[in-house]
């Protein structure tokens, strides 16, 4: 997934002369074509998260379209005012490209844990969010890029995920894309725990219990309307996703689905990482894990939620 | 460090300047305190110890439209030190930037002028600012895209002492000679007084100018007051072709009020009395003789 986003950035470099990229200690060899090409546009600065991301403002504030990259936890954390104040409050056409969003870099441990970054980004005005669930949709996400007015955080998986999206999928920054229909429970997920909501619906499919699941790489703006709409047939709706439970895309589903004065109520529950700092190491998949953020907890979460539906309708 | 500094550090405090007021400074004074009288507020001691920097460079060396704010090949001067804006505000105004009109709602809800300035809101405010450090690192994105696209504008980043206690300063400061960016210039208002005290106590920044010779820049200190070494540092920017440039200047926070002068409780004021407006305003008079 960062090889097709920085492939892409690449490509948006060659054909607008607009479109600049900073690294900040990047690993030896990062865009080297791009370096050797445009080395005019090409910038590899030092550790200083702050002013990697001034700069970029800057470069945005003369026309330029800036894509930022470092390691996510450095990009939203280190440098949390220059994004509030130099990116948002500038509106400013920067995109910051983090790599490791999750549990990505668990063998490096909670410094490199990139858990609370949309949590902590969501809350500020201006700023989209996007977690493509594949390196295709990346492709194609990163094609928007340079139409979008204001800043962007795009979230990095691992790389080699599975390929889950359709190259027929349009991708439309702010829409959520409806992977599958269903008229009993509706899971919502965003980046690569798309793969295990597919698994799950399809297993619980094998049970008798159509599950519809809701795509939304976009999790800033949230797609309000595609949620409601999904939402409005089922009994039961369930979140999942790589993040912490505070304040990500489960809070966010959580905030429309409460105000849309569903009657009956729909029954929800989020799936994610509690409020912990990981206390292992081993890898993305032993924490993913560890956390129950699987297909296998989806199945039976979602099942609970129809039985517990179902005795209340009896009763 | 480039040519002889044109006044000696002193790593004392200044408390009082020796340097005479002209009408024009005063005007530009009274004008601060008359957004002050609007708002019931302000930093006036931080707006007092910048006039004459803002005043040389928006008179003399800074090239613009006020009726195209955004006209391409202008010099970009950002106010980092965001808190200094009374000052910023009253020469924007005296340049026709906005209806001086405006001055009389600082702070107020229908009013552009706020607390600090912002970009988009305030015509020829390029950079919104009030948290210190940001400023230089905007300017580094604006002078690298000036030379991308070969355009000849220069960039001015105003700061202050306190903000040069902020570890961004000095990142942004290896960023800016890395790229050897001569159209940039620094210009740090040095009225060694910060705001819980003197710079001497809270964080001691001395050796100043050594610092900024260390990290890259062309350095010069030069008295922040005195018009004419600043025209004279200002007209011979770059001070060095293959370095951004810094300029100390040593100023009085709160000058021209001798009660305000070096003195922290003047370094923001809210609820200003009527009272306190007259008593500022009767001692930034014009002279007998001069008309206001």
């Amino acid at each position: 997934m960062r090889k097709a986003c920085l492939e892409t950035v690449y490509e948006l470099a060659k054909q607008d002369p607009r479109v600049f990229f900073i690294g900040s200690d990047l690993g030896a060899g990062t865009l080297e074509q791009f370096k050797r090409e445009m080395p005019e546009r090409f910038f590899m600065e030092g550790v200083s998260e702050a002013t990697v991301i001034g700069v970029a403002a800057g470069l945005a504030m003369e026309g330029k379209i800036a894509y930022v990259n470092t390691i996510a936890t450095f990009l939203t954390r280190r440098c949390f005012e220059q994004i509030v104040v130099d990116l948002c409050l500038h509106n400013a056409n920067v995109r910051l490209i983090g790599n490791g969003g999750g549990l990505v870099y668990a063998p490096l441990g909670p410094t490199h844990l990139a858990i609370d970054d949309i949590a902590i980004l969501r809350a500020l005005p201006n700023m989209t969010i996007v977690a493509p669930a594949d390196a295709n949709e990346m492709r194609r996400f990163m094609l928007a890029t340079l139409a979008h007015e204001g800043p962007i955080y795009i979230r990095l998986a691992k790389g080699g995920d599975p390929i889950v999206t359709s190259d027929q999928t349009p991708f439309e920054i702010g829409k959520a894309v409806p992977m599958r229909e269903g008229a009993d429970a509706l899971i919502v997920t965003t980046g690569i725990t798309l793969k295990p909501a597919l698994d799950a619906a399809a297993a619980l499919s094998q049970h008798g219990i159509d599950a519809a699941v809701l795509h939304c790489p976009t999790v800033k703006p949230l797609d309000v309307e595609a949620l409601r709409q999904a939402a409005s047939p089922v009994c039961a709706i369930v979140t999942i996703e790589e993040h912490t439970l505070m304040g990500g895309l489960g809070s966010a589903v959580a905030e429309v689905v409460a105000e849309a004065g569903f009657n009956p109520a729909k029954r929800f529950t989020r799936i994610g990482i509690p409020d912990v700092f990981p206390d292992q190491y081993g890898s993305q998949a032993s924490l993913m894990r560890r956390y129950a953020i699987t297909a296998e907890q989806l199945v039976s979460t979602v099942t609970s939620l129809l039985s517990g539906a179902m005795q209340a309708t009896r009763s | 460090m480039s040519g002889s500094p044109t006044l000696i550090t002193d790593t004392q405090p200044q408390t009082r300047s020796a340097t005479r007021l002209d009408e024009r400074s005063l005007a530009l004074r009274r004008t601060i305190v008359r957004m002050m009288a609007a708002g019931s507020r302000g930093h006036l001691g931080s707006a007092c110890s910048l006039v004459e920097i803002l005043r040389v460079l928006y008179d003399e060396i800074l090239r613009y439209d006020p009726q195209q704010p955004r006209w391409p090949l202008r010099d970009r001067c950002i106010l980092s030190k965001g808190h200094g804006c009374l000052a910023l505000y009253a020469i924007l105004a005296d340049k026709g930037f906005f209806p001086v009109e405006e001055l009389d709602k600082f702070c107020h809800a229908d009013g552009i002028l706020g607390g600090h300035p912002e970009h988009g809101k305030v015509p020829g405010v390029e950079a919104s600012t009030g948290s210190l450090g940001h400023g230089l690192a905007i300017g580094i994105g604006f002078a690298l895209a000036a030379g991308h696209d070969r355009l000849g504008h220069r960039v001015f980043v105003i700061m202050s002492d306190g903000e040069c206690n902020e570890g961004s300063v000095w990142e942004a400061a290896l960023y800016a000679s890395k790229h050897q960016l001569s159209r940039l210039t620094v210009l740090i208002d040095y009225n060694k007084q910060q705001s819980y005290g003197s710079t001497f106590e809270v964080c001691d920044l001395e050796p100043l100018a050594d610092k900024w010779a260390a990290f890259g820049f062309a350095v010069e200190d030069v008295d922040g007051h005195s018009l004419s070494a600043l025209r004279s540092v200002l007209t011979r920017m770059p001070l060095q072709s293959s370095k951004p440039s810094a300029i100390i200047c040593h100023t009085i926070k709160g000058k021209g009020i001798p009660y305000a002068e070096s003195n922290p409780e003047w370094h923001h004021k809210s609820k200003i009395s009527d009272d306190e407006v007259q008593q500022l305003l009767a001692v930034l008079a014009s002279p007998p003789g001069v008309s206001s």
